[in-house]
């Protein structure tokens, strides 16, 4: 009986060898290890043995069986690893192919810097404030120290809607709103961008429609260094660590002192350049100290109180930081443009 | 304002400074140079030339050959020019010479004689055509009979000249003058200025005996000065009263025109030269127009006047708008032997209204406007009249008929150290203030570091503290403030609960892949009666139209952002951009009328508008159109973003397909419009199909709550019970989920349409819809009789509301 079982685990293990499929292996599985199968009959007849042989034979053909088991399993899993490299081999795709695109949009330019300059500020402790489109003669001119017939009108050619009701030519109405709703004795920092119109006609430099954004800062004690100091600090976040600004002279109706305010061309780092006409200076803002009238008309007493306010044109900027070429672009939204200034 | 530097040195120093260092100077310290400019920068070798000889040139009909003395030779030279003669003193290019625009002069032969040079017409010589006098416009300029030979005609032409433009803000009009300017030179540069010298001699004649003048209204013209200049011969001015005033932008005229035009730019005092025997009155009187009352000026327009105009009048009639353009009828002519000058001041506010009236600004109309100095009006006058004498040949009589209720007081501003310093945040000293006010040459008195400054009567615009604030600190100069940060209490920035929804809201339709838009917020009439939202409609608004549009496109305020915001895709497809999807988050503007004088509602819309490929992947055969769930998938985001609950319905609304519309509401109001454009409105911007969605921004960002509360995460299962209903093929959807939802009791979480079937296997006129329904209690497991009921529940009240039976 050892001979037999001996001989039958050389013999299945062979045909576990021979198997190339999973279904043949089982054939085999059934055909050694089943309960018709010739160590199960083996097992049968050990009845006929004498009581020391039976254990002895009992223990080879479990151990006969087991190796089959195992080479059954180890064959099985080679097979196994074999169909599944197959598979995948199949299922191999050209990943070169494009993938398919995530649909975004973007925002609009004006917006990306409207925002971007939001947050400088909100960081410098200002609050942003909104106000009406459609503006009253007061609120545009008259509280901003622009009296009627006053020669600074014409800086402005303005679209009226009656004599005394227009299309904001500045968002500087709504400091002067603002300056109101505090009281006169409350400090305030604010910033506020918005959309106003002039009556121009559109070409590459100007439009009808346009976007601002002006600040405002009031408080004891304001200086004019503290101007000096702020849009510094402004340009250099918006515009790159190593710039530098200067002021020079120049006039608002609402602020005295009043300057312009230039910062170090970015094309040329000062240098001299087409960009900057040569001078190393391009002009990005308007700024000064709040007009003591502009102050008293608002219920602030220019005694005690100072402050500053200076404004840019949003288009100007973006222009300047991204080399658009046309304002027009702003506004004709062709895609082509949009979709320059954001990533899709 | 022209500055010519030649010009400015008589008055102040200014040899030591390139041109270029200059206007950097005066750009730094207040007013911007916006140019510098030379008249003929390469003029060369360019002579004055004596014609000896001008015979017809052998061989050509139109040339002259012509002996030209230049002082130390004799040059053979042919010229063409219709106007060249013997005997004249003309400007000769000799071989050598460069003119401008590059050209230069060497030896030629034409048509077979030497020619050595080239006689110069001022065009030539790099003077613009429109100062060059009408005698020497088709030809060559012709010097007075006393110039020098040989004198390079750079010199006399002042060909060299450098001209400094600058660009004067309103406030400081006391630069439209050549003395203003040199003030702020000599300011800038610390020198001195040079005052002209107004002496002139007098005649017997007394100016009394000529006129009477009279001013109805001394608010409107505190001062009016009449000189009388007899024995007048009128002449050509000297050339360099003309050089200047070319440099000015002026074109010269005549002696006595280019005289007050001359003494207007020197002191910034407009004057006015009549024809005494044209006013023939002896009269003047000032007064205010009638209305309807006609005059022509000197630019021959015939002007109609409104009433409020200052007249300068000779007791019958206007011979002169005050302050603006003189009348024809009194006009200067080569026939004029007595003059009647005007030197006088008229308020700024008259002036600025009549030249906007009759929309005419000239240089006198433009200072006055601004302000002229008061202390400047009589010198202007006597300067004017030394000159008439010297250069016009004029005897001027004794005396001015004058006006006078003019104030010339000049202000006092009070001053002191600290405070200029607590100001600009700097550490100036009481020498350095008095220093910069010495410079400025305002008069001043001084105890230790207070100060009392006199402002000069020019400087019109200053008046207060600050204003003397300014000009401290832009000779001190501004790169020499300190950068400081402010000192007081700190706050915190940020942004309110709807700039902050406002910007979340862009955020989210970024990512839904639209594209943020900006558009025109005025619009045409026609535009505004597009598109318009039906509950902005039902309001009965209307669009607020400008007073004076510049354009028939844009003459309206929008009521709607859809009109423009379709035109952009409209725009973008006519250019082979066919997939588009944009929204635009802005304000439209509601009023009750279109005139209106109250300001109207402005409010912020979110608008969307989307046309062609919704998702493309060519290579996968993957195409599909934008459809109404697109849109309106995006819009119930919108909502989501609020935390808020849309509801739909089926809508007629103009401009929309009829059968893919629905009007959006939120808690029973109508909040906007969400649809397919109707194929008529697509065809008119020559789009294909194209969905929209219109909202009320403003509206639904006012519904936010701030804070949601904490809902318990779910530790329990949840169940769910699909329903296949059959229903009518007309049967909304979503008003038998709304049914579903309120019959299913509280624990029905959420119910989801999973299909949607019509056709085969289906009674004709019905359709099926299956929906998922979600039960759940956070706090416990649901029983099987408890979702049961809930389901029997919902069975009977989709039966009764909507016939709707279970699909077998």
């Amino acid at each position: 009986m050892r001979e037999k079982l001996e001989a039958l685990q050389a013999e299945a293990i062979e045909k576990v060898q021979q198997a190339d499929n999973l279904q043949s292996l089982q054939d085999v599985r059934v055909a050694y290890l089943g309960k018709k199968g010739p160590i199960t009959e083996v097992l049968r007849g050990m009845g006929k043995l004498s009581p020391e042989e039976r254990p002895v034979i009992g223990e080879l053909a479990n151990k006969v069986r087991e190796a089959i088991a195992t080479a059954l399993d180890n064959k099985k899993n080679l097979l196994e690893e074999a169909a599944l490299n197959e598979q995948l081999q199949k299922e191999a795709i050209d990943v070169t192919l494009p993938g398919r695109p995530v649909k975004t949009g973007g925002p609009h330019l004006l917006t990306s810097i409207i925002e971007e300059v939001e947050d400088l500020f909100l960081g410098m402790g200002f609050e942003i404030k909104e106000g009406p489109e459609v503006e009253t003669d007061y609120f545009n001119f008259e509280a901003l120290n622009l009296p009627q017939d006053h020669p600074a009108r014409d800086m402005q050619d303005t679209f009226y809607i009656t004599d005394h009701l227009l299309l904001r030519t500045q968002t500087s109405p709504v400091q002067a709103r603002t300056m109101r709703e505090y009281n006169g004795d409350k400090a305030i920092k604010m910033i506020c961008p918005g959309i106003v119109y002039r009556r121009d006609s559109d070409d590459a430099t100007h439009s009808h429609q346009f976007t601002q954004i002006e600040g405002l800062l009031i408080d004891k004690n304001v200086r004019m260094s503290d101007l000096k100091g702020v849009l510094l600090e402004f340009s250099r976040k918006l515009f790159g660590a190593d710039r530098e600004i200067r002021l020079r002279p120049s006039f608002f109706p609402f602020t005295e002192p009043s300057v312009e305010v230039d910062v170090t061309c970015k094309v040329c780092d000062g240098k001299g350049c087409n960009v900057c006409k040569h001078t190393g200076w391009i002009e990005i803002l308007g700024a000064g100290m709040v007009h003591s009238n502009v102050l008293r008309m608002s219920g602030y007493d220019p005694e005690e109180y100072s402050g500053f306010a200076f404004g840019m044109g949003v288009e100007r900027i973006a222009m300047l930081k991204y080399g658009v070429d046309d304002i027009r672009h702003f506004y004709t939204n062709d895609v082509r443009f949009l979709s320059q200034y954001h990533k899709a | 304002m022209f500055v010519s530097l030649n010009w400015l040195k008589q008055y102040v120093n200014i040899d030591n400074i390139t041109p270029e260092e200059l206007a950097e100077r005066i750009t730094r310290s207040g007013i911007e140079v916006e140019g510098i400019e030379r008249i003929a920068p390469e003029s060369t070798n360019v002579v004055v030339g004596y014609v000896e000889s001008c015979e017809q040139h052998p061989n050509a009909d139109k040339l002259n050959l012509c002996q030209i003395n230049v002082g130390t030779e004799t040059y053979q030279i042919i010229c063409g020019a219709p106007n060249i003669a013997q005997g004249q003193k003309i400007a000769a290019a000799l071989p050598g010479a460069r003119l401008p625009g590059g050209m230069k002069i060497k030896k030629a032969k034409l048509r077979g004689v030497e020619s050595n040079g080239m006689v110069c017409s001022l065009q030539e010589l790099g003077i613009d055509e429109k100062f060059v006098p009408k005698e020497f416009a088709e030809g060559i300029f012709v010097f007075p009979e006393d110039t020098e030979v040989g004198t390079p005609v750079a010199e006399l032409l002042n060909l060299d000249d450098v001209i400094l433009e600058l660009g004067l803000t309103p406030n400081r009009a006391d630069a439209m003058s050549m003395l203003g300017v040199a003030y702020e030179v000599a300011a800038i540069l610390n020198k001195e200025v040079n005052l002209p010298d107004e002496a002139y001699p007098t005649s017997d004649s007394k100016a009394a005996d000529f006129v009477q003048v009279k001013v109805e209204d001394g608010e409107l013209n505190p001062y009016y000065g009449a000189y009388v200049i007899e024995n007048v011969k009128i002449a050509p001015s000297p050339l360099w009263m003309r050089n200047y005033l070319i440099a000015a932008g002026i074109r010269p005229i005549n002696n006595v025109v280019d005289i007050t035009n001359y003494v207007l730019l020197v002191y910034g005092q407009p004057l006015h030269a009549f024809d005494y025997d044209k006013v023939a009155t002896k009269e003047i009187i000032v007064r205010t127009a009638n209305e309807g009352e006609t005059m022509q000026t000197l630019d021959d327009q015939e002007r109609t006047l409104k009433g409020d105009e200052l007249v300068i009048t000779n007791g019958k009639e206007p011979i002169a708008l005050a302050g603006v353009m003189g009348g024809a009828n009194s006009e200067v002519s080569n026939q004029t032997t007595t003059v009647l000058l005007e030197a006088a001041y008229f308020d700024s506010r008259a002036i600025r209204r009549s030249s906007k009236h009759h929309n005419l600004r000239s240089e006198a109309s433009s200072r006055y406007e601004k302000g002229i100095d008061p202390n400047r009006v009589k010198k202007a006058g006597a300067y004017a009249a030394r000159l008439l004498a010297e250069y016009a040949g004029g005897t001027v009589a004794e005396g001015v008929v004058e006006f006078d209720e003019l104030d010339r007081q000049e202000k006092k501003v009070e001053l002191d150290t600290t405070s200029v310093n607590a100001r600009l945040g700097t550490a100036i000293s009481d020498e350095e203030i008095a220093s910069i006010l010495t410079r400025l040459q305002f008069h001043f008195e001084q105890t230790n570091s207070q100060f009392t400054v006199s402002i000069p009567t020019r400087r019109g615009d200053i008046s207060l503290f600050e204003d003397m604030l300014e000009e401290i600190a832009r000779i001190y100069g501004y790169d020499n403030i300190p950068y400081t940060l402010p000192e007081g209490e700190a706050f915190a920035g940020k942004l309110t609960t709807k700039q902050y929804l406002k910007r979340q809201l862009k955020q989210y339709l970024q990512g839904a892949g639209l594209m943020e838009t900006i558009t025109y917020s005025l619009t045409s009439k026609a535009r505004t009666e597009m598109l318009v939202s039906p509950e902005v409609k039902e309001q009965s608004v209307h669009a607020v139209a400008l007073k004076m549009p510049m354009s028939e496109e844009h003459s309206h305020l929008r009521i709607s952002l859809l009109p423009e915001l379709v035109d952009t895709l409209s725009y973008n497809v006519a250019r082979k951009q066919d997939n588009l999807g944009y929204f635009e988050f802005g304000r439209v503007f509601l009023s009750e009328e279109e005139q209106t004088t109250e300001q109207p509602t402005e409010t912020a819309r979110l608008a969307g508008a989307i046309t062609g490929m919704w998702m493309e992947q060519p290579w996968q055969q993957e195409k599909k159109p934008v459809d109404f769930y697109v849109v309106k998938g995006i819009v119930e985001g919108i909502f989501a973003q609020l935390d808020l609950e849309p509801a739909f319905q089926q809508a007629q609304v103009d401009g929309y397909h009829p059968g893919r519309t629905a009007t959006v509401s939120h808690n029973g109001r109508a909040v906007g419009v969400v649809g397919q454009l109707h194929p008529t409105v697509q065809k008119a911007y020559d789009l294909k199909e194209t969905y929209v969605f219109d909202l009320d921004a403003a509206y639904l960002m006012d519904q936010y709550k701030e804070e949601p509360s904490f809902r318990t995460v779910p530790r329990h299962p949840s169940v769910t019970r699909d329903i296949a209903l059959v229903v009518d093929e007309t049967a909304h959807a979503g008003d038998i989920q709304r049914t579903i939802k309120e019959s299913g009791g509280e624990l029905v979480q959420q119910v989801q349409i999973f299909d949607v079937y019509q056709g085969e296997h289906m009674e004709t006129g019905k359709k099926s819809i299956a929906y998922t329904v979600l039960y759940q209690d956070p706090t416990r497991t649901l029983t099987d009789e408890e979702v049961e009921a809930s389901y029997n529940s919902i069975m009977e009240a989709v039966k009764a509301v909507h016939g709707a039976e279970l699909r077998s």
